[in-house]
């Protein structure tokens, strides 16, 4: 399957399992390693090195928009901070919301599509094609599909006004709703496919075990299966986390966001590619990456896993 | 009471799934529209977007173009990332936490920072932008996820069966290409076909890198503004309907042979 790659990116899974392989010292390994690794250094590592060299730029006096030259300007950081700090909560709040929705959401269908759905192999095959069917087709239409169904036209806004669960100048699209609804939509399969490969693998036998001893399923529930499941909630929660907090298409103000909803991915490409502020966008960048990397490393730690790839 | 719980349960993982298919559905439904210049209210079922898809500017196109560059960073990330998996499996290095955490972290950074990164690299070094700049890019994401891929298949490959050539006189290079190599295909093709998805689907890494060069989902982002043309939709759904058409005879004819096995044993 093509998206085994969430399955093998799970702390503790097929990897760890396998036989060990003899592993030999041979300069066959310089070769194999070399293409790859010089291809990342090159267009992704030296990029992080021009990011931050960029982050400190100053503009050209006199010169053009858009004309920067090398200089050692901290004030940049300190300025997009300023500028931007309602910003930077709003990504890490809408991020962290719709992780949350996206767990309680994909955990459930994850559990039956691994556990409940086992005994028919053939109903699991097709549960699994309809979470990977999103992959299939453009993001981007479908963001915009909710925006449509959402729209002050559509459907929805004139059945909750009908049952009066909304007043009438209510509307859904461009508010805060609406964009932690896109990014919960968006991540879904991204929490539940890890999920699902961890539960699928998970041994019934030591849920029989636990009923045994009299535990309520409940209890089971508490103390064996989400346990042994929780490599897959960390797989999946980095793959939803991550991403959510860079977005800007469900914030975007032509998809399910307003200017009030902007997050930091809006402001970078409005400073990198409308504004051309190049120093302003690679330090929100470089903000964006580190609060993120000390954020989920701090998480891995917590839940005790420190085995990513 | 439990019995209701275990109800529950189903409807609520029922409902999960029927939200998933919505934006789809919908999606597939409005490339029947007969919707002339914007294609929000439905105004009834027509084919002629379907027969005519290069009708609306650019969506053909930019089609293309996501073609080429998927196709393009498909095999470079491929070739490169199948050779990483293999060192990492079989062979012991120096540095190799090192080529891990190198490995781990594109993974891990947004979107929007290694696409601003890159971008900040091609404008410092006067780099004009087009479609080499985006096939460069999409390598560069897709490496780590082949990796991760390919590395799963190799580290449960059965090292008896190699052994085996081995006592049959093969050279290593014959162990290789008619042993190891085919028991890897799986592996690399599911690698490929995840580069692939990855690369044609890409918004934010693209729009940093793209200057002029249009790929399909830039296309859909431009046009957001000004409405989307009924023929986006096509395309969209038109390789939706061959993935799902592969996937489908994947899965189900696996399971239909797990099945049958397990009715047999």
């Amino acid at each position: 399957m093509a998206f085994g790659a969430f399955q093998s990116s799970a702390p503790g899974g097929s990897v760890a399992a396998a036989a060990p392989q003899v592993q030999r010292k041979s300069p066959v390994a310089l070769w194999l390693l070399l293409p790859g690794i010089l291809y990342l250094i090159l267009f992704f590592v030296t990029p992080l090195f021009s990011l931050v060299l960029t982050s400190f730029q100053e503009s050209v006096p006199g010169g053009f928009i858009g004309e920067y030259q090398t200089a050692f300007r901290f004030e940049n950081y300190v300025e997009v901070v300023s500028t931007y700090f309602t910003h930077i909560g709003r990504s890490f709040v809408y991020a962290s919301l719709a992780t949350v929705f996206a767990l309680l959401l994909g955990y459930p269908l994850a559990y039956v599509i691994g556990v409940k759905l086992r005994a028919y192999p053939l109903w699991q095959a097709l549960a699994l094609v309809l979470l990977i069917a999103p992959f299939f087709i453009s993001f981007l239409l479908r963001t915009l599909a909710w925006k449509q169904i959402f729209s002050d036209e559509g459907f929805v806004v004139g059945a909750l006004k009908t049952m009066q669960l909304i007043p009438a100048d209510a509307y859904l699209t461009g508010t805060p709703f609406s964009v932690v609804f896109g990014l919960t939509y968006m991540f879904l399969p991204f929490m539940a496919l890890p999920i699902y490969a961890t539960l699928e693998k998970l041994d019934l036998r030591y849920v029989e075990a636990g009923g045994d001893l009299y535990a309520n399923p409940v209890t089971v529930f508490r103390k064996v299966t989400f346990p042994l499941s929780i490599p897959g909630v960390i797989s999946g929660t980095l793959l939803t986390f991550i991403p959510a907090t860079g977005d800007y298409i469900n914030a975007s103000r032509d998809f399910l966001g307003s200017t009030d909803t902007a997050m930091m991915g809006n402001v970078i490409e409005a400073n990198f590619l409308v504004l051309q502020n190049f120093p302003a966008a690679a330090a929100l960048s470089l903000i964006l990456m580190m609060s993120i990397l000390i954020l989920v490393s701090i998480y891995v730690r917590r839940s005790g896993t420190d085995d990513l790839l | 009471m439990r019995g209701f719980g275990k109800y529950l349960l189903w409807v609520y993982s029922g409902m999960a799934l029927v939200f998933l298919m919505i934006p789809i559905v919908y999606t597939i439904v409005f490339s029947f529209n007969d919707a002339r210049r914007t294609n929000i209210v439905w105004r009834g079922f027509t084919f002629d977007n379907w027969l005519d898809v290069c009708n609306a500017q650019d969506v053909c196109s930019s089609f293309g173009n996501s073609l080429l560059v998927a196709g393009v960073s498909t095999v470079l990330a491929t070739a490169m990332g199948t050779a990483i998996a293999l060192a990492l499996v079989r062979y012991r290095f120096r540095f190799r936490e090192a080529t891990t955490l190198l490995l781990f972290l594109p993974m891990a950074t947004p979107e929007v920072v290694l696409g601003a990164g890159l971008a900040a690299q091609f404008l410092q070094l006067g780099v004009q932008k087009g479609l080499v700049t985006i096939i460069i890019a999409h390598t560069m994401f897709c490496i780590s996820f082949v990796v991760v891929t390919v590395r799963a298949r190799v580290a449960v490959l059965d090292g008896a069966l190699e052994e085996a050539g081995r006592d049959l006189y093969a050279s290593p290079n014959q162990v290789f290409w008619r042993v190891t190599f085919p028991l890897l295909i799986p592996g690399i093709v599911a690698a490929a076909l995840l580069s692939f998805a990855l690369s044609f689907d890409d918004f934010i890494i693209t729009n940093f890198n793209a200057g002029p060069a249009m790929t399909f989902p830039r296309f859909v982002y431009t046009a957001a503004a000004r409405g989307i043309p009924a023929e986006a939709n096509v395309i969209a759904s038109g390789v939706f309907f061959c993935a799902i058409l592969l996937v489908l005879i994947a899965q189900v004819g696996g399971a239909i042979k797990r099945q049958r096995l397990a009715q047999v044993g």
